[in-house]
C-alpha cells in the first residue's frame, strides 16, 4: 500500500498556500495553542528544569529500549493481557485484524491515535468488512469529510466551524447550527450509540508503564476512557518507544505534555488501563491486547545522532510554532507525521531519504521547534542533518553540488573570493536598476518574484578599509 | 582597545555601508580596529544546505585569518550563531581546528553584544527622530540573547518612537536557499512579516542580521513601500551624527 502523494513538496505547497480558510482556521489555531503554553511557562518558573528531566527520562528510557519493552511485555502478560510485537506496518494490521476476527468484531471504536494512521489501520478494517467509528470529535469529523490528521494533536485543525456544521448536517439530513454546542452535541449523540454497540475498541497510547504494564490515554473527551471500558475486546496500539519505565516519570511527563500542547496543566481526562477486567470488576474490556509497532523505528534507534527524535512526547508544541507550518498547514508535508518533527522522522520511518528527505527543505532552520520541544529535541539540527544525510546518500540536484563546489573553490581563498566577488559586481550591471535586481533568471528568480535583489556593491567593504581606514 | 572585524561575506559585498557605520560607531566609542585580509565566509551557506565537507574547507581558512586577533566583532549575529553551534560539530573530528573554533567562539562578539557586554555602553549619544521597529532575527535571538542589547540600545536613543512588532518571534522566511528552493512558502512567511511591519506605522525598521534586513527590505521595495530598513549599527551611527 503506498500512500506516498504524487506532487512534489514545492507543489504541495504552492497548493496549500491558495487555501485561504485552511491558512486562517491553521493560524488562529496556532496562535492560541502557543499563547495558552506562554501562559502556562509563566505560571511554572522551573519550566526549563521540568524540560530537562523530561529530556533525561526520555534518553534514559529510549538508551535502554530493549530492556523497558521486555519489562513491559512481562508486566502486561502477568496480569493477563497478550503482546504482540510488530515489525511492519502491514504485520500490525495483520494482528489486529485477526484479534477482531476472532473475537467475531462488528463495530469497532477507535479513539484518536496516530500510530493506526500511521499504519493506515481503518481502511484494512473496512475492507474486511468492519465498521470502524472514531469517538474523537476531531478525528469524527475527518472520518466523515475523508481526510487525515493534519495536526498530531488538534487534527482537523485545518477546518472551521462552518466546514464542520456542513459534514454534520449532511449527516444528520437536517441543519446543524455552526456553534461549538450545537456540534458537540450533535457529535456526543451519534457517539454514544456507536459506543454501546461496539465489540472492538482500539485505542493508542500516549505513554506505557514498564513495571506496570499499565497504559495512559490522554484526552480532553473522555472518549479514550469510554472505548477502553466498554467494548469486550481492547486493543492498544503504540509506537515502540512510547513506554516509561514507572509512575514516577508519567508524572513528570504528563507535567510537561498537556502544557506544551494546549497549556492546560492536566487534560480533562487522563485514563489509566491496567489488565483486562478480573472477575469481580463490573467494568472493562474482558480481553487486553497490547501492539507494539516497530515499522521503521529501529532504524532511527540505531542511528546514534537521531535517536533523540524517538524521545518526542508526541506535545504538538513544534507544530504550533513553526512558521513554515503556519504557512502550508498539515497536509503538505504529504506525510502522516507533519511540522518539524514528522519532517525528522518520516524519512527514516518510511526508509526513503531521496521523496521523504525533501521534508528537510520545508524549514527555514529558525529553531523555533527546537526552543519550544518538551523534551529538548534540536530539531533544527537534526533537520540540517537530513540535509546532510540526504547528499551523502546522493540524492541532491547535480546542479547544487556543483554550485557548492564552485562555492568551496571560489572562498577558500582570499584571493579568489575577492576574484568572484568582483566578477559578480561585473556581471550583475545589467540586471541592476536604483541598486537592485528585480527579476532574473532561474534560481534567482525563486527570489526576484517576490522581492528585489539588491545589488553588490561597486566596492567592497575590504576594499574601502584599504582605502580609507588602513 | 583593540578589536577585529568578522565583516562576513554578505556584508562585504553587499551592504559595506554597515560595515562603515559598525566602524565609525565603534571608533567613537575608542576602539582600534583591523581588518584580517584572509577572511572570506564563515561556511554557513554551505553547512545550513548539508554540505560539511565543502563548509569545513572554508572553515578552516576562516579560523585561520583570525588566529591572531584578540577579539572579534560581527555585525551578523546570524553568522555568529552557526560558528557557535556548527563548528564544534564539524570539527568534531579534528582536535587542531576543534580547539581553534573553540577560541574563536570566545573571542567572537556580535555587534550590539559588543558594544554593551564588553564595551559597557547602552548609551552611545545618539538621537533619531523617528518611528522604529524591531525585527529579532532569529538566530541571533535564540543562541545569542541580543534582543536585550538591542532593547538597551535603543531605549537611550533620544526621540526614537518604539513601536512593538506583532509575532516579533517569527521568522522573515529568509531561511538561505529555502528562499529560492521553496520561494512560495517564503514569500508567503515574508509577507506576513512585512504586513506586521506596516502596521506599525514605524518608519524605520531596525535589526542585527544582514540577510533578514535583505529579504524584509527587498520585499517592502518590491511593494513600495517607504519604511526604511536598517541595521543597527547604521541607525546608531545616523544618531549619532545629528
Amino acid at each position: 500500500m503506498s500512500h506516498k502523494p504524487t506532487l512534489h513538496l514545492r507543489d504541495r505547497a504552492r497548493k496549500a498556500i491558495k487555501d485561504e480558510p485552511m491558512r486562517k482556521a491553521v493560524q488562529k489555531a496556532v496562535d492560541r495553542l502557543s499563547g495558552n503554553r506562554e501562559k502556562a511557562q509563566i505560571e511554572l518558573p522551573s519550566w526549563d528544569d521540568w524540560r530537562e528531566q523530561g529530556k533525561r527520562i526520555r534518553k534514559h528510557t529510549v538508551d535502554h529500549l530493549d530492556y523497558y519493552l521486555g519489562q513491559l511485555s512481562e508486566s502486561v502478560r502477568n496480569k493477563g493481557g497478550h503482546i504482540h510485537f510488530a515489525q511492519t506496518a502491514e504485520e500490525a494490521r495483520r494482528v489486529i485484524i485477526d484479534i477482531c476476527k476472532k473475537n467475531n468484531g462488528k463495530l469497532v471504536a477507535k479513539s484518536k491515535s496516530m500510530v493506526t494512521e500511521e499504519i493506515h489501520l481503518n481502511p484494512a478494517l473496512e475492507k474486511e468488512g468492519m465498521e470502524v467509528i472514531e469517538t474523537d470529535l476531531a478525528e469524527y469529523i475527518l472520518q466523515l469529510a475523508g481526510e487525515t490528521p493534519s495536526h498530531i494533536i488538534v487534527p482537523a485543525i485545518h477546518k472551521n466551524r462552518y466546514q464542520i456544521a456542513e459534514l454534520f448536517s449532511k449527516v444528520a439530513g437536517k441543519k446543524i447550527e455552526p456553534d461549538t454546542p450545537a456540534l458537540t452535541a450533535f457529535a456526543r449523540q451519534t457517539l454514544r450509540q456507536k459506543f454501546m454497540q461496539a465489540d472492538i475498541g482500539i485505542t493508542g497510547c500516549n505513554f506505557a508503564i514498564a513495571d506496570t504494564g499499565a497504559i495512559s490515554l490522554v484526552t480532553n473527551e473522555g472518549n479514550a476512557r469510554l472505548t477502553a471500558s466498554l467494548p469486550k475486546v481492547l486493543i492498544s496500539v503504540m509506537g515502540m518507544e512510547r513506554v516509561l519505565p514507572t509512575f514516577d516519570d508519567l508524572e513528570v511527563i504528563l507535567s510537561l505534555l498537556p502544557r506544551h500542547a494546549t497549556g492546560q496543566k492536566l487534560t480533562s481526562y487522563i485514563s489509566v488501563v491496567n489488565a483486562p477486567r478480573k472477575e469481580n470488576e463490573k467494568d472493562g474490556a474482558e480481553e487486553f491486547h497490547l501492539v507494539i509497532v516497530d515499522n521503521g523505528r529501529s532504524r532511527l534507534l540505531a542511528d546514534e545522532e537521531f535517536r533523540q527524535a524517538l524521545h518526542c512526547t508526541r506535545c504538538g508544541a513544534c507544530f504550533n510554532v513553526c512558521p513554515v507550518y503556519r504557512q502550508i498547514g498539515g497536509h503538505a508535508y504529504g506525510s502522516v507525521y507533519g511540522g518539524p518533527i514528522g519532517a525528522v522522522i518520516t524519512p527514516f520511518l518510511e526508509d526513503d531519504f531521496d521523496f521523504w528527505g525533501e521534508l528537510s527543505y520545508a524549514t527555514t532552520l529558525c529553531a523555533a521547534c527546537s526552543s519550544v520541544c518538551s523534551v529538548k529535541i534540536p530539531l533544527h539540527d537534526l533537520l540540517i542533518k537530513i540535509r546532510r544525510k540526504r547528499i551523502e546518500l546522493g540524492f541532491t540536484h547535480p546542479l547544487e553540488r556543483v554550485g557548492f563546489n564552485m562555492w568551496r573553490r571560489f572562498f577558500k581563498l582570499p584571493g579568489r573570493y575577492k576574484f568572484a566577488m568582483k566578477m559578480a559586481s561585473i556581471g550583475q550591471i545589467p540586471l541592476v536598476k536604483d541598486g537592485y535586481i528585480r527579476s532574473g533568471p532561474p534560481p534567482l528568480s525563486g527570489w526576484t518574484n517576490s522581492r528585489y535583489l539588491p545589488a553588490a556593491a561597486k566596492k567592497t567593504f575590504r576594499e574601502i578599509w584599504q582605502e580609507k581606514y588602513k | 582597545m583593540k578589536a577585529s572585524i568578522f565583516i562576513t561575506c554578505i556584508c562585504d559585498s553587499m551592504f559595506p555601508r554597515v560595515g562603515e557605520a559598525m566602524v565609525r560607531v565603534l571608533e567613537r566609542q575608542g576602539v582600534s580596529l583591523d581588518f584580517p585580509p584572509g577572511q572570506t565566509c564563515c561556511g554557513q551557506p554551505a553547512l545550513s544546505s548539508g554540505y560539511w565537507d565543502d563548509a569545513r574547507e572554508v572553515a578552516k581558512g576562516f579560523i585561520d585569518s583570525f588566529h591572531a586577533s584578540e577579539i572579534i566583532v560581527t555585525p551578523a549575529g546570524s553568522c555568529l550563531a552557526a560558528i557557535k553551534e556548527f563548528y564544534p560539530v564539524l570539527f568534531e573530528k579534528d582536535p587542531k581546528y576543534l580547539d581553534r573554533s573553540k577560541e574563536l567562539i570566545r573571542k567572537t562578539h556580535e555587534f550590539s553584544e559588543f558594544l554593551v557586554e564588553v564595551l559597557q555602553v547602552t548609551n552611545v549619544n545618539a538621537s533619531f527622530p523617528y518611528k522604529v521597529t524591531y525585527h529579532s532575527s532569529c538566530h541571533p535571538r535564540r543562541f545569542l540573547g541580543v534582543d536585550k542589547y538591542v532593547y538597551a540600545l535603543l531605549k537611550n536613543v533620544e526621540k526614537l518612537d518604539f513601536i512593538p512588532l506583532a509575532h516579533e518571534e517569527q521568522c522573515c522566511g529568509f531561511g538561505g536557499t529555502f528562499s529560492v528552493k521553496m520561494p512560495e512558502i517564503s514569500e508567503s512567511m515574508v509577507n506576513a512579516k512585512v504586513a506586521d511591519i506596516l502596521a506599525t506605522g514605524a518608519d524605520v525598521v531596525v535589526g542585527t542580521d544582514l540577510s533578514c534586513l535583505m529579504n524584509i527590505d527587498g520585499r517592502l521595495r518590491k511593494q513600495g513601500a517607504k519604511v526604511r530598513v536598517m541595521h543597527i549599527a547604521e541607525l546608531l551611527d545616523e544618531g549619532m551624527r545629528t
